[in-house]
């Protein structure tokens, strides 16, 4: 009797013990802080309430971490942080990996000439300098494009803007690993015979090279979430992401450089929970790309 | 040779030619533009006056119009002023580059002397004990948010230690002694160092373990060298020409590295300056700026691609014409 696909894969992820650990934290992580309002309610963390006469209050039963610079608890901030960094990461990861998909398997089933300008375009955002130009997209005026005042300055306009930002320097991975596959999928029999009967171009990369691609588009994404969520944190922490009230890692910790003299502290957490969520996509993806790709394990890693 | 050279560099000035149109489009996207500036500085500013200036200035010409003026005084060497420095663009340019550079420079080849060997030192065994360690610690690397990693380093050295100082430059602080003034430079090219050891690593562990595969390895072997002989006569130069070609392509990225560290650690390069100019609002400032990072880019590549041609014997000019 042969073992099913799915269980190999399953098996060979078990055995990259650093992937499962990973994945499990990232699993606690999403848990714990997509369940902010909850735990502000039943443990009575309050991230909001600003009480001056309790600044930078070491660990104590009432905060479990200290207080802030205006005397909020750092545990519930960082809970309510985790839940916007998290969520934008994941949201951008997603946009990124379909803006990839489409562009990647375009350019790998067509081809010739549209193949060329797409990856010349793709090798051209690739080596520009990213972070200088999202910092120009993250400061310009939405108003100015036509949108509605109400929805431009909306508390929630910088979430979505900095998931969309992200996504534009983040699909490029993806893109040239769909390419990649699609152009060894495109010369399989089982295309040529779809192409024979008549499929559509478009029928043919959505339902015979699609699910094809199923796998490495899983890594690829998971890979790029890490540096996504990096992004992210650098943009808010230069104060472009995330605005205040709403909270995120990165924006947590655009205050702590002045006030690392007084409360080191507090310039330890938020990066240490987006080091800890970065470097658990990065194992993660590693130990799916080991278990999906077995010969993956002799070549890169 | 030529004819590809020749294709690269036009291909190259194309895209600097584009990005100058995206990159102006954008300007005029950001908040408020000169006049309303002028109109905060100057309160006896009427609507009508406002109205008149904006005429005088052109803003209420079509975007494309104002592009090709841009353009056409850019070409001819007139870049403007910036706005809060009371200066031409490009005098302010130039300093910055200057400390750029060094940051750069030196954090580049610091992370190179560091990575390479380790990425090596990785592949000659892989997935054995050392390996793995390696390989855990360049996953640290490449996972470390770096203004956090700088913000850890001045913790410890400055804050706890207070034997480096915590950001600005020597001249700043009237230091002009040779090994205290290099004290300011320590901070910020460990942190950058730091942040590209685990990428150029990685790349360099993945080709060794791929030019480890190839025959003419199993024949140095066969013919009686000693382990340590095949590594450094026969696999290292190898195993280097893509690496070479990946890290010069990585220019983009030291930028961006550049700018989050000199923005943290009040370092005056041309990522803060960048930085800078587009927070102030200085249009001008930030339009060169950009643009100037973006050539310089284009510029790396540039010379990646050569590189790649000259480094690879298997390559031919010749085929890269197509």
């Amino acid at each position: 009797m042969t073992t099913p696909p799915s269980q190999l894969i399953w098996r060979r992820f078990c055995q990259h013990r650093l992937a499962v650990v990973s994945a499990v934290t990232l699993i606690l992580l999403v848990f714990i802080s997509s369940g902010a309002p909850l735990w502000v309610s039943v443990f009575d963390l309050d991230g909001q309430t600003v009480d001056l006469f309790n600044r930078f209050q070491p660990v104590s039963a009432a905060h479990p971490l200290g207080t802030d610079e205006l005397g909020r608890d750092v545990l519930a901030r960082l809970i309510e942080g985790g839940r916007v960094s998290l969520f934008v990461g994941l949201i951008a990861a997603l946009f990124a990996s379909v803006i990839g998909t489409t562009i990647g398997l375009m350019s790998g089933y067509f081809g010739g000439r549209i193949d060329m300008v797409i990856m010349r375009f793709t090798d051209g955002v690739i080596s520009l300098p990213l972070l200088p130009l999202l910092i120009v997209l993250a400061a310009i005026d939405l108003s100015k494009l036509g949108l509605p005042n109400a929805i431009a300055n909306s508390e929630n306009a910088s979430l979505y803007r900095i998931s969309i930002i992200v996504a534009l320097a983040g699909w490029t991975t993806v893109a040239r690993l769909v390419r990649a596959e699609t152009l060894a999928l495109r010369e399989r029999t089982f295309v040529k015979a779809a192409q024979a009967q008549g499929a559509t171009s478009g029928r043919i990369m959505r339902v015979h090279i699609l699910p094809n691609l199923a796998a490495s588009i899983i890594v690829a994404t998971t890979l790029s979430a890490g540096n996504i969520i990096l992004l992210e944190s650098v943009l808010s922490f230069l104060g472009l992401g995330i605005q205040p009230p709403v909270t995120s890692w990165g924006n947590l910790l655009t205050n702590a450089q002045e006030l690392i003299w007084d409360s080191p502290r507090l310039a330890f957490y938020p990066g240490a929970l987006i080091f800890l969520t970065v470097i658990a996509f990065n194992f993660l993806g590693d130990g799916l790309r080991d278990a999906i790709d077995p010969k993956a394990l002799t070549s890169d890693k | 040779m030529s004819r590809f050279v020749f294709n690269r560099a036009l291909q190259s000035a194309l895209v600097l030619l584009v990005m100058s149109f995206v990159i102006y489009g954008l300007m005029c996207l950001m908040p408020g533009d000169p006049i309303d500036l002028m109109i905060t500085s100057d309160p006896k500013i009427t609507t009508e006056d406002a109205a008149r200036l904006r005429a005088l200035y052109g803003l209420d010409t079509p975007i494309t119009e104002r592009y090709w003026h841009w353009l056409m005084g850019a070409l001819s060497g007139n870049f403007g002023y910036s706005r809060m420095f009371a200066q031409p663009v490009f005098q302010i340019i130039w300093p910055a580059l200057g400390n750029t550079a060094i940051l750069l420079g030196l954090s580049f080849v610091l992370a190179l002397v560091i990575a390479l060997p380790l990425g090596a030192l990785a592949a000659i065994r892989p997935y054995s004990k050392l390996d793995y360690s390696i390989n855990l610690f360049l996953f640290a690397g490449i996972s470390v948010p770096p203004f956090w990693l700088a913000l850890l380093l001045i913790t410890l050295f400055s804050v706890v230690f207070g034997i480096l100082p915590a950001g600005g430059t020597a001249q700043a602080a009237g230091v002009d002694e040779f090994w205290e003034s290099a004290k300011y430079l320590i901070l910020p090219i460990a942190s950058l160092t730091i942040a590209s050891i685990g990428g150029h690593a990685r790349y360099m562990r993945a080709s060794m373990i791929e030019t480890l595969r190839h025959y003419f390895i199993r024949t140095a072997r066969a013919k009686g060298l000693s382990p340590w002989q095949v590594i450094t006569g026969h696999a290292l130069r190898n195993a280097l020409i893509p690496v070479v070609t990946v890290i010069a392509l990585d220019f983009g990225f030291l930028f961006s590295g550049a700018l989050v560290t000199e923005t943290i650690f009040a370092y005056p390069g041309m990522g803060k300056l960048i930085f800078d100019a587009i927070m102030g609002n200085d249009y001008n400032l930030a339009l060169i700026t950009l643009l100037f990072a973006t050539a310089l880019t284009l510029l790396g590549n540039f010379m990646a691609d050569l590189a790649y041609n000259t480094l690879d014997p298997r390559l031919s000019f010749k085929d890269m014409d197509a």
